[in-house]
């Protein structure tokens, strides 16, 4: 038995660890050791990734790429493969993924299966959009390929399906074309809401990559810095392609006995970035990697919320009711004095979503760390949770450790044709919590 | 093959090239650029998705995998003959598995299997090599030792035997062909994240990551190191163990 923690560390229990490393073997291996859940790099926050006491199918082994075709940029490869490695490949042949969160650190099969975002959803929308076909090893021995065409139920099922409709082997993602591995930014501070919600509106038509941070304790004026950008299609003049394999040393090398977040550090600190990042208010040039995952430059920056973990609390809710809601949601936070300067607040664009529990809709996203302090966090939640049922929205699943079983069963209306879907061989912590079995 | 820059590495042939860190170190060679890899294995099933994936990394690359016998000194010497018909810049001996030490006790058939396997088998393939290579007078051969070659223990001697065979093994062959344009590289990794050690890992054992050790292969391979520890620190403990005189020795539970 091996200890496991997901991101947020908040628990550390025993699981048996069953390594898959080659697609051939992946059938046998289901058969003898179930009911499990994948887990690949356990970079989601919360328990989708576990199954205490219980079988834990590792994926990372299985990262073979398989086949790339230069024409269309359709890239086939094996679902325990990096967002990381993919992208380290191929920029420099002018092509990348289209969609990726806030990390690259995860694998394929995962990104898929919590049909993760990134900061451009109004314009390419998730990662299981640019998924064009995968192939499903079912715990009973069948191997579904899956796609649009071919048992499409099957694969809007496995798409933010939290891994819980069979195992991925492997995926084919259609990347995008680009000029260069750099992106022109515009920064711009905000100081309320209204405030945001324009600049959103604003730079949706014109910009690819629009995202805010947010100060959690300013209330419902609060003050942020707002952050959009457009791919270059050339190299900037005196910029270099940087090259990403050199690893950065920066990493958090212990768990500090407590929280270096906490209700000292938290006001100075978001005090002092805010005014930072107001000074670089303008255009500028940045390269992708900085720019969308700054915290993989820091290992196990997760350390940094203590020995009890924390938690990470997303929420979406719908355009008509978001200014309102999010309004709401700060007041409480600032009245809490709970949180932590990783804040981010965006809009959603308007599209159909890939998979039958998809998080995305139409609104506004505000997303927040928060330090564990036991029943006095879990409070903050249930308040926060009464904001976003009665605005309609709903929790993201792949960050959740907590949310109650009747909310999930609410906000996704799919939920029971999805469960047709799943594979009776798999179970996690977060399928047994949200979905009872 | 003439090599139009010295440093450059073209043609790479990997034995036991479904293990885990020779993946790995296929992939770095496949992204600094080597265009030839000849992959000898026992499973072709899973040399074909290492050849696709490597073609992936370096669409240029030329790969050619084959299925070998690991134990016949004939039919080792003549696949060797045929792979050297072409020059290679890096040989790398890396097939092995981890016998289970209370099995090998039990059964001496087992224990038989496992020197064959770990100790006879590379140095047949790396005695082959060799003869061509300093022929040759170029190109490097790096043969995977283990940090278990360095002292016996109780916990896996047998093993430890058939790597220790390999390590004196290279060590004569290093003094044999010193001075010569033919290196020769000894690795010797410490417990390692591979499917090899997937039950050392369920007992709670702290290993490497297959693709850091992977990285200093690669690199110690490139600077022509004679002896590559990774990760490196397993250099100092090998060096205390080797030396803790027999009576603190003998009561340690390692």
């Amino acid at each position: 038995m091996i200890k496991l923690s997901s991101w947020g560390r908040l628990s550390r229990q025993p699981h048996t660890c069953i390594a898959l490393n080659d697609r051939s073997s992946v059938a046998g291996q289901l058969e003898q050791f179930q009911p499990g859940i994948c887990y690949g790099m356990g970079r989601s926050y919360g328990d989708v990734c576990l199954n205490r006491e219980g079988i834990s199918w590792q994926t990372r082994g299985l990262d073979r790429l398989i086949e790339f075709d230069a024409e269309t940029g359709v890239l086939v490869c094996e679902s325990g493969a990096l967002l990381k490695e993919i992208q380290d490949l191929m920029v420099p042949r002018g092509w990348m993924l289209p969609v990726t969160p806030g990390t690259q650190l995860i694998t394929v099969g995962g990104a898929i299966a919590n049909d993760v975002h990134g900061k451009n959803h109004h314009v390419h929308g998730t990662f299981g959009e640019h998924v064009q076909e995968l192939i499903l090893q079912r715990t009973d021995g069948q191997l579904l390929r899956c796609s649009s065409a071919e048992n499409a139920d099957m694969f809007r099922a496995t798409i933010g399906g939290l891994g819980l409709t069979g195992v991925i082997l492997q995926a084919s993602l259609k990347l995008r074309p680009v000029g260069s591995a750099w992106l022109d930014t515009d920064t711009l501070a905000y100081q309320s809401l209204p405030e945001f919600f324009e600049l959103s509106q604003a730079s949706e038509a014109d910009w690819e990559h629009t995202v805010s941070w947010i100060d959690c304790l300013s209330g419902d004026t609060p003050r942020g810095i707002f952050l959009r950008a457009n791919h270059r299609e050339q190299v900037p003049p005196d910029h270099k392609s940087q090259s990403s394999r050199k690893k950065s040393g920066l990493q958090m090398p212990l768990v500090p006995p407590v929280s270096l977040v906490n209700r000292l550090s938290l006001r100075p600190f978001n005090t002092a970035y805010y005014a930072l990042n107001k000074r670089k208010e303008g255009a500028g040039i940045a390269h992708y990697q900085p720019f969308f995952y700054p915290l993989d430059a820091i290992g196990h920056w997760n350390r940094m919320y203590g020995p009890r973990g924390f938690y990470q609390y997303q929420c979406v809710v719908p355009e008509d009711n978001m200014h309102g809601a999010i309004g709401e949601m700060l007041t409480a936070i600032a009245r809490s004095g709970q949180g932590s300067f990783l804040a981010v607040l965006k809009t959603f664009g308007k599209r159909p979503a890939a998979g039958l529990l998809s998080f995305p809709m139409p609104g506004a996203t505000l997303a927040l760390d928060f330090p564990n302090q036991g029943q006095k966090t879990l409070s903050l939640f249930t308040r926060l949770d009464d904001i976003v049922s009665q605005a309609g929205g709903r929790l993201y699943a792949a960050k959740d450790a907590r949310m109650p079983a009747d909310m999930f069963l609410r906000a996704y209306p799919a939920l029971s044709e999805f469960t047709n879907y799943r594979d009776p061989g798999i179970s996690s912590d977060m399928s047994r919590r949200l979905m009872g079995s | 093959m003439s090599s139009p820059s010295a440093n450059k590495v073209q043609r790479i042939v990997i034995v036991g090239a479904t293990s885990a860190i020779a993946e790995r170190c296929a992939r770095c060679w496949a992204e600094q650029g080597a265009t030839h890899f000849y992959l000898l294995a026992r499973n072709q099933e899973k040399l074909s998705a290492i050849a696709a994936d490597l073609k992936v990394r370096q669409p240029q690359a030329e790969i050619v995998t084959a299925v070998g016998d690991f134990v016949d000194p004939a039919a080792i010497q003549s696949q060797v003959t045929e792979i050297m018909t072409q020059a290679a810049d890096i040989v790398l001996i890396a097939h092995g598995n981890l016998p289970d030490q209370q099995q090998c006790q039990a059964s001496l058939s087992e224990t038989a299997e496992a020197i064959q396997i770990n100790g006879i088998s590379p140095v047949l393939f790396a005695e082959a090599f060799a003869t061509l290579m300093s022929q040759a007078d170029r190109g490097t051969l790096a043969v995977i030792g283990s940090v278990a070659g360095d002292r016996g223990r109780k916990s896996n001697y047998v093993y430890g035997s058939a790597k220790g065979l390999v390590t004196r093994y290279v060590q004569g062959l290093q003094h044999r062909t010193a001075g010569s344009g033919f290196k020769v590289v000894l690795v010797k990794p410490g417990p390692t994240d591979t499917p090899m050690t997937a039950h050392l890992k369920q007992n709670g054992a702290a290993l490497a990551s297959v693709e850091d050790v992977a990285d200093d292969i690669v690199n110690g391979i490139a600077k022509g190191k004679p002896v590559i520890y990774t990760p490196s620190k397993w250099a100092l403990i090998m060096m205390i163990i080797r030396h803790l005189p027999r009576f603190i020795f003998n009561r340690m539970d390692i």
